[in-house]
């Protein structure tokens, strides 16, 4: 059962090599049907595992077998991974029921359908693997679906720049994830999990000198793995990826961008608890890292007016909440609030998909408005959504982010302060975000063209069904697993997430003052009234605002120059680099001068000197023979010293001085 | 003044230094050039003879009879090309004669 629940998408990718013999639309509903025998059978695992606490760990195939270095083909089945599982099929079931419908209308569905199942394979490999090593197999070809997905319009120059962008930012994480792993091995002799785990308590005490760095072993290693998850999660420092990989189309987004790839780097935080829990310092850099993350995540989607980018901007501020209540030991809540956030997060994208489908394929919200009455469907999904996402009360949002502010600040250290607050600001800019959004697309008077309007429809089925199925998980299921996942004295990780005794805060935060709980509700509600107000009745005013107001506007709207900051300090100048340095210095001046050019050049030069000598008058021949005549004489005599004493050398500077004179 | 060995033979060195000044300084008259020739292997007959008187050897001699026939021939053959190529350039200028440079 496991293992068929880990291969079925496999099989699935391989239907691309018969959409020629059945046809695109035989091929999307047999990799949809695999898929949904895949979130049968993991339902069916989280069922037997999960809840009935009974832990599966099998190593299959031997892989590479050195002599203290084995690593075995292994699939580990806990509590972590079965959450990970429910998510990851869940939501790819969903999005290929709804790609059917939404991509119906391209001629390479059956390419796009293989790639979606091929993505979840991988991430399937990733959340199952019992070693670090094929973790990172599916870590990157998540990346390589990734990649390929984004750029699945590939005559889009745009999506070819996200796609490369998405791959290269992704790449730089990757670089620090594996350093991690051979630091790991190097100090435990084992990728596998439950050696490292297992052995990680016994090196506390031990530094390592890294980049002439004197630094705990453990700290340097969750800071490796951490680089990884900054890269995959889209933290702060490498998160402009993740706005620009949606020029993919929405499904994409959907699946990859919102509930899936980028919770990878999360997973990784949470199953790596073992090692993140004996390093206070990287504990502390990913309270600060996620808790800035959230908040410029959520500043920057404030004012941002394209629906795919805010949506994108607020699942990088949901991934920042995800890390630093990590940061804070609450990894639970960080895994509960991944599987909520995972289900409104894919509802949004999907529903921003219909809504996009539904305006002839119009993603500016300013040039919508007022469909509210003609795409009801599609507004309320939106608004479960949106209320979900802004934590509205007794919604899936409610449950999880209020849990992660409450767990925040009960926390006794200057960080969980320092996260709490950025985090209800966040949640505030959050609310408003999702209702700048509303109002624009739905309630506000018509902006867009008439064609639009005329032309507007709800979607078919294949759409409808999945948006169905996510809000009534995005309004039930934070209530029923409430518990599972939180509840004082839960068994239900059975192991699977390590808390130090000192750390452990569930109990805390269910002591906090009472307005302390009750701030990051108000300020949510506050955020969504606001929201209302300004673009309601005030509506005039933000357009005439000063000068003071642009400037911020530009800032924000232009994502805090990151972009620009990257590009033009980073990327340009190593360009320009290579270009002027490697290029032409190095490749083309140094080593051609000294290889073949200059070796050309001279040769050249040289025959033609030599040949020069050949003047054809006959009276230079016979200058010549008789100096050789004269020479050897002396030569000769110079060695039997008979008549004039003449030193060998002398004959060696001779021959130098004509060989200087022919070149 | 006792006339000595040496002093035979300075001339005929001087008599050889003077025909290779004659190839090597003569840039006009291909004619000159054979002159040279011939005037440089007189000055070796001549060599050749006074150390055959000097040794008392017959030798040197019969390679100065030799010298004269090998001479002989040499300077028809050198007139012959000299012919041949007048006929064929109008000229017999040295400094013209360089067609076959690198």
């Amino acid at each position: 059962m496991l293992l068929t629940l880990v291969l079925l998408p496999l099989i699935g990718t391989f239907t691309v090599f018969f959409v020629r013999f059945v046809g695109n639309k035989n091929a999307a509903f047999i990799c949809t049907a695999l898929l949904g025998l895949t979130f049968f059978l993991s339902l069916k695992s989280f069922y037997f595992i999960a809840l009935m606490q009974n832990p599966c760990y099998m190593q299959i195939l031997p892989w590479l077998l050195d002599e203290n270095l084995t690593i075995f083909w292994g699939f580990l089945f806990d509590s972590v991974t079965c959450v990970m599982l429910i998510v990851v099929t869940s939501i790819s079931f969903l999005v290929h029921v709804y790609s059917i419908e939404y991509m119906g209308g391209d001629p390479h569905l059956g390419r796009f359908m293989s790639y979606l199942s091929f993505f979840t394979f991988f991430m399937l490999i990733l959340v199952t693997g019992d070693n670090m090593v094929q973790m990172f197999v599916g870590w990157e070809g998540v990346g390589l679906c990734s990649y390929l997905l984004i750029n699945f319009f590939y005559n889009r120059i745009q999506a070819n720049k996200a796609a490369l962008k998405a791959m290269i930012m992704n790449r730089i994480g990757d670089f620090g994830l594996s350093l991690g792993i051979m630091a790991i091995f190097f100090l435990c002799k084992s990728v596998d999990y439950h050696v490292i785990f297992s052995s990680i308590p016994f090196l506390i005490e031990k530094n390592l000198h890294f980049f002439n760095i004197e630094i705990n072993v453990i700290t340097a290693i969750c800071l490796l793995l951490f680089i990884g998850a900054v890269g995959k999660s889209a933290q702060m420092g490498l998160h402009t990826w993740l706005p620009d990989a949606m020029e993919g189309p929405t499904p994409v987004s959907a699946l990859i961008h919102a509930a899936t790839m980028v919770t990878a780097g999360v997973f990784l935080i949470i199953r790596c608890s073992f090692l993140f829990e004996f390093s206070d310092a990287a504990l502390d850099i990913l309270t600060i890292v996620g808790a800035l993350t959230a908040f410029f995540a959520a500043t920057t989607g404030l004012l941002q007016n394209d629906a795919k980018r805010v949506i994108a901007y607020s699942t990088c501020s949901q991934l920042g909440y995800m890390v630093f209540i990590c940061g804070v030991s609450g990894y639970s809540a960080s895994l509960f609030h991944l599987a909520n956030h995972a289900f409104f997060k894919a509802l949004l994208f999907l529903t921003a998909g219909s809504l996009i489908h539904g305006m002839q394929d119009e993603q500016d919200f300013r040039k919508m408005g007022g469909l509210s009455y003609l795409l009801p469907y599609s507004y309320s999904m939106l608004l479960i959504g949106s209320l979900s996402l802004a934590g509205f009360p007794f919604l899936t949002g409610f449950y999880s982010k209020d849990m992660i502010l409450e767990l925040t600040f009960s926390s006794y250290l200057f960080k969980g302060t320092f996260a709490y607050v950025l985090g209800v600001i966040s949640a505030f800019f959050t609310a408003f975000y999702s209702f700048r959004l509303i109002y624009w697309a739905f309630l506000a008077k018509p902006n867009g063209f008439r064609y639009s309007y005329e032309n507007a429809s709800e979607s078919k089925f294949f759409i409808t069904i999945p948006l169905a199925i996510l809000s009534i998980a995005s309004i039930f299921i934070g209530y029923l697993s409430r518990d599972l996942f939180l509840g004082v004295g839960t068994s239900f990780w059975n192991n699977s997430i390590f808390l130090l005794p000192e750390n452990n805060l569930i109990l805390e935060s269910e002591f906090i003052p009472v307005h302390n709980k009750l701030t990051p509700v108000i300020f949510s509600l506050a955020g969504s009234l606001t929201a209302f107000i300004i673009y309601n009745f005030l509506i005039k005013k933000v357009f005439t605002l000063n000068i003071l107001y642009i400037k911020i506007y530009t800032f924000l709207n232009k994502r805090w120059y990151f972009d620009k900051i990257y590009n033009e300090f980073v990327a340009l100048p190593f360009i320009s680099m290579g270009y002027a340095i490697t290029f032409k210095l190095i490749d083309r001046g140094l080593l051609e001068m000294f290889g073949p050019v200059g070796i050309i050049n001279k040769f050249s030069k040289f025959s033609q000197n030599l040949s020069n000598i050949q003047s054809g008058f006959v009276y230079h021949y016979l200058f010549i023979m008789l100096m050789g005549v004269i020479l050897f004489i002396l030569l000769i005599m110079g060695q039997t010293q008979s008549f004039i004493y003449i030193n060998n050398d002398i004959f060696f500077v001779f021959i130098a001085l004509v060989i200087s004179l022919l070149i | 003044m006792i006339i000595e060995q040496s002093h035979f033979l300075f001339v005929t060195l001087y008599i050889f230094a003077i025909s290779i000044g004659g190839l090597l300084l003569n840039r006009k008259n291909i004619i000159i050039l054979l002159i040279s020739i011939e005037l440089m292997l007189l000055a070796i007959n001549l060599q050749f003879v006074i150390f055959s008187v000097y040794i008392d050897d017959i030798i040197g001699q019969i390679c100065a009879l030799l010298i004269l026939t090998v001479a002989a021939a040499e300077s028809a053959i050198g007139l012959a090309l000299l012919v041949v190529y007048y006929r064929v350039k109008g000229t017999i200028n040295i400094n013209k004669i360089n067609l076959l440079h690198g």
